[in-house]
């Protein structure tokens, strides 16, 4: 933390041998005192549940069997683990995960540029872009169900007559994608639009120079330059992607097989009323989108935006 | 199943709280504890929140139901009656059974005490009363909700030989048919499935329509055709699963209509609705549904409505029997005012209740007597074959853990054209087994 780098620096801009003065000692005593307030509701509103939930998938606990609660170890694990309702969830979360976010990623690219290089209207294209992240998803995702709809909707009239999209697996598996990507990505070219912002004009300047074509300094010089802004919006928008409930749960509620991790633990969760498998499969969920970052930094060596240790 | 926005939770998780070096001098140390005060605060005040009953009034009885168009007119009938003894507050559910039990069951876990009469779908009986989350009703109360009530109905009221809640109002699926296409209906799925296939010779309409989509209709149609072969689903005290040799039968009678040209192209979609529309659009020759279908028909399609007629279910060799539906009171164990909500539940669902409902609402009675009241002559001209029906209705499985059996033996049926007999009656034996322990996972 920032405040114990600054004591070490202080201690060993000091030489050493002499101990850091009372009035800084008093400082950072107080300091600690300042935001324990903070870490405490912290710990209260984030940590508890969080272990409370472990807690609860090592037991077996259904609300509507209060009498038959019990310490069961792993035994959650096992049963989770070995269902095929369960893979077939995180299956689904990984292809709408993967397929979504590189749509986002390439079309988020190709906005961010044409939001950064317009010259007229620039006002008017940036907010038309930034439309439909401000529409509620629920409300997104009702207009999309029903778009697609036999009788209701405008989409489902281009289909062949009889076909009902949202009732088969894979043409449901693609609204949702759908529906995702028309969503997240305005965010992803806000981001990306950012990045953009951070290459010099004077380094495209000297690469055209040089005899670079629009292609080449694309991807020689402006891709490298904002890598870390690219590796960061691909993080949130990865962490965002593998919790995907509100779609889903409108557009097809899990059926056809197009539960994610986070509608199966829902269902689970709420309406079976299962506490111990539905929080068995939210430590999972856990787990599994902790992986994410840590693979981000020990595997592409990601860094924040506006660190300097980028690549 | 199952707007709500869970799974949403480790937004906060990334919001790690940014320590910063402080600027000030000596201050007191308790002084930051004082920090956390404003936050105690408004704990405080969300528990002060939120306990409203009228401040002198008659007690305020809250009641949830599902959407019925003329409980309003119901509820201010027994408010009068009930000359200040206590006032009914009408609260409609959503739309969706699923959604209905959702709030439900969620409120109840909670121990809201703001629900006192619920209206319940018939399948959540045992698993309310093994909760715990609705009261028992006994002596006079229960002697009142028995009185003239039918068998079947009064059974779906009952978990474990105890009474947990006032029927309300039952239902049955029937056949359904045009008379200018088929003469004289069949009584077994074989017979149907001959009737379609000489229809489709003829070049007439000739779809049968069943409800064949994943979800509790595809369990409805499961569960008749297993108690029309002699069999259950369960055992009767809903502990085991009992699918024996008539399950087998039953598998083979879904999977051979849904190969014959009986079935619909979109059966495995098929709900409630499309079922009628199809046969209102006269794309089928006949369906099996419940008696909405038959007011839906006379509005809709007065020209086709003259030939549309009603036969008892079909089964399997012998008679078939019907799935039973409706929709029962209860009363919450967290209300504040139990013998007020147990004498509005009553009234609620008296004859004269029961009339409105079904005379306006078209939900079928469950006390005997209501059948012969005036103006249901012409709201159910077949009232008699629902009575009929009502005898030999098969309920479905009584059991605390119906939500899961029921998700997981649609997920198995669907879609029925892919039904193979013995394989599917073992995943189905297992999958049901887990899910009466509570332990398998649901999809």
């Amino acid at each position: 933390m920032t405040a114990g780098e600054t004591a070490r620096t202080g201690a060993d801009g000091n030489g050493g041998g002499r101990t850091v003065s009372r009035g800084a000692r008093d400082e950072r005593r107080l300091g600690l005192w300042l935001c324990a307030p903070a870490a405490v509701v912290m710990l209260l509103v984030t940590g508890w549940p969080i272990v409370y939930s472990v807690l609860l998938s090592l037991q077996r606990y259904d609300l509507r069997f209060p009498g038959r609660r019990a310490w069961i170890g792993l035994a959650n694990y096992g049963t989770v683990l070995t269902s095929g309702f369960w893979w077939n969830a995180v299956w689904v979360t990984v292809v709408v995960t993967v397929v979504s976010v590189v749509i986002e990623l390439v079309l988020g690219m190709a906005i961010a540029l044409v939001m950064y290089r317009t010259l007229t209207g620039r006002g008017l294209v940036r907010t038309a872009v930034l439309i439909p992240y401000g529409i509620v998803t629920v409300a997104a995702a009702y207009g999309w169900k029903y778009a697609w709809t036999p009788g209701t909707g405008w989409l489902a009239g281009f289909l062949p007559a009889g076909s009902a999209p949202l009732t088969q697996h894979w043409p449901a598996l693609l609204i949702i994608i759908l529906a995702e990507v028309w969503k997240t990505t305005p965010f992803m070219s806000l981001l990306l639009m950012a990045g953009l912002a951070l290459v010099p004009e004077d380094a495209l300047k000297a690469a055209a120079m040089d005899g670079a074509s629009a292609w080449q300094r694309f991807r020689l010089v402006v891709l490298p330059l904002m890598a870390p802004t690219i590796y960061a919006a691909l993080l949130f928008r990865i962490l965002d992607a593998v919790r995907i409930f509100d779609d889903i749960y409108v557009l097809t509620n899990g059926a056809q097989n197009t539960s994610s991790v986070s509608i199966i633990a829902y269902h689970n969760l709420i309406s079976g009323l299962n506490l111990g498998i539905g929080s068995t499969m939210s430590v999972l969920i856990f787990l599994g989108v902790s992986v994410v970052p840590v693979l981000f930094v020990k595997v592409l060596g990601a860094s924040a935006p506006g660190q300097d240790r980028g690549r | 199943m199952r707007s709500r926005t869970p799974g949403r939770g480790t937004r906060a998780a990334r919001a790690v709280p940014d320590a910063r070096q402080p600027a000030g001098g000596r201050v007191l140390p308790a002084l930051a504890a004082a920090g956390a005060l404003p936050v105690l605060a408004l704990l405080a005040l969300g528990t002060l929140a939120g306990c409203g009953s009228g401040p002198s009034g008659p007690p305020a009885v809250d009641l949830y139901n599902a959407p019925q168009e003329h409980m309003a007119q119901i509820v201010r009938r027994c408010n009068d009656a009930a000359r200040g003894a206590y006032r009914i507050r009408l609260n409609t559910l959503p739309r969706g059974a699923d959604d209905q039990r959702e709030q439900l069951v969620r409120r109840l876990a909670a121990g809201d005490h703001g629900l006192d009469v619920l209206g319940l779908d018939v399948t959540w009986t045992a698993e309310l009363a093994e909760a715990g989350w609705i009261r028992e009703w006994t002596g006079a109360h229960a002697a009142e909700a028995r009185r003239g009530t039918l068998a079947a109905p009064l059974g779906t009221a009952t978990w474990r030989g105890r009474l947990f809640a006032a029927p309300y109002n039952t239902n049955v699926q029937l056949l359904w048919y045009r008379s200018d296409l088929i003469p004289h209906p069949p009584r077994t799925w074989s017979g149907l499935m001959a009737e379609s296939a000489r229809l489709a010779r003829a070049g007439e309409p000739f779809y049968g329509e069943v409800t064949g989509a994943q979800y509790e209709g595809l369990v409805v149609w499961f569960n008749s055709l297993v108690a029309s072969a002699g069999g259950t689903i369960l055992t009767p005290d809903g502990e085991h699963v009992a699918l024996g040799p008539s399950a087998l039968a039953a598998l083979k009678v879904m999977r051979d209509f849904s190969r014959s040209k009986a079935a619909d192209p979109s059966m495995s979609n098929t709900k409630e609705d499309d079922a009628r529309l199809a046969v209102e659009a006269g794309r089928g020759a006949y369906e099996v549904n419940w008696p909405f279908v038959y007011a839906s028909m006379t509005s809709n399609r007065p020209k086709l409505a003259r030939h549309f007629r009603w036969a008892p279910y079909p089964g399997l060799n012998g008679p078939g029997r019907s799935p039973l539906g409706g929709a029962n009171f209860a009363v919450s164990r967290y209300s504040r005012h139990p013998d007020a909500a147990f004498r509005a539940a009553l009234c609620l669902r008296d004859p004269e209740s029961q009339r409105v409902a079904a005379v306006e609402d078209g939900l079928p009675p469950t006390i005997g007597t209501v059948y012969d009241a005036p103006g249901m002559d012409r709201a159910y001209p077949m009232r008699q074959t629902i009575r009929d029906a009502l005898r030999t209705a098969a309920p479905r499985p009584m059991t605390p853990t119906y939500q899961n059996v029921s998700t997981v033996t649609a997920v198995t049926l669907s879609p029925p054209r892919s039904i193979d007999p013995p394989r599917t009656l073992g995943t189905l034996r297992s999958l049901i087994g887990d899910a009466l322990e509570s332990q398998g996972v649901l999809p």
